[in-house]
């Protein structure tokens, strides 16, 4: 993946396989912390916690048919190349929660990529699920963007 | 930037007013495949091509959707053309430049896109 708008699109479309109906992003952009942190909370089905323990490894996946579950494992790898870390939590019934953290000024860190568009896009052929997106950038809170 | 809801409903309505996604009905159905191998490749800009190439004509008939992994990750991005009456068919190693032809030339024109289908002339007669 060249951007990690285009990690977040992937996640979403699990979220969506797992028959949620809200999926909300945060962007958290901190430069006073160094901080890019992203998350992805839906109320799909969510993991018990034997599938969640392999969730991020590459040869497991829930889909019938297939040998391999790229999409956590590669935004897993993404944020540790840029000095951060993953985290998913599950609760079966109740939703998945997906938050990654990279160093912000980290070389290997990919660029954010066009989140609005990439929403608008899912929005657009997803219309019955309701997808927020909140963009934070608190260095700019009370200046000018 | 803080993008609000009442943004975000704003720009999917327009971009809904555009695909006109109707279950069901329609002359062709395009699916674009979005697994992780697809958008990994650039399914989100084939995408965007056809809601592009989709807007400009008149296509109300045309029934444009998304879909998970093909099975050909190699060959992403893939996007299936299937015309009423007739077998789907799968375009592969897609860019924006292949989609204006596959509008044009198979789903306005109704002839296969030779060229960039998947198979069609691939058997080697000895």
């Amino acid at each position: 993946m060249k951007e990690i708008a285009l990690h977040i699109l992937d996640i979403a479309e699990n979220a969506l396989d797992a028959g949620s109906t809200r999926i909300s992003f945060e962007v958290t952009e901190d430069i006073g912390r160094d901080l890019l942190i992203v998350q992805i909370q839906d109320n799909g089905r969510g993991m018990d916690r034997e599938t969640l323990d392999k969730a991020l490894d590459p040869f497991y996946t829930e889909k019938p048919g297939r040998r391999f579950g790229l999409g956590l494992p590669l935004f897993a790898q993404a944020a540790r190349e840029a000095g951060g870390t993953i985290t998913v939590e599950s609760i079966p019934g109740k939703g998945t929660d997906v938050k990654a953290t990279f160093k912000l000024s980290h070389p290997d860190r990919k660029p954010l990529g066009d989140v609005p568009a990439t929403i608008e896009l899912l929005r657009a052929f997803h219309p019955a699920i309701e997808f927020t997106l909140e963009h934070r950038r608190p260095h700019l809170q009370g200046g000018k963007e | 930037m803080k993008l609000k809801p009442e943004d975000l409903d704003k720009i999917s309505e327009r971009m809904r007013a555009q695909t006109v996604l109707r279950e069901g009905a329609g002359r062709v159905k395009i699916t674009v495949h979005m697994g992780t191998c697809g958008i990994a490749s650039g399914a989100r800009d084939i995408l965007k091509a056809f809601v592009e190439q989709k807007s400009k004509a008149d296509m109300q008939d045309v029934i444009l959707t998304t879909s998970g992994c093909a099975g050909l990750c190699s060959h992403e991005p893939m996007a299936t053309i299937e015309l009423k009456d007739e077998a789907p068919v799968k375009y592969i190693d897609l860019t924006p430049e292949k989609v204006k032809r596959i509008i044009e030339e198979h789903v306005m024109g109704g002839k296969i896109v030779a060229d960039f289908a998947l198979a069609i002339g691939s058997e080697r007669v000895s």
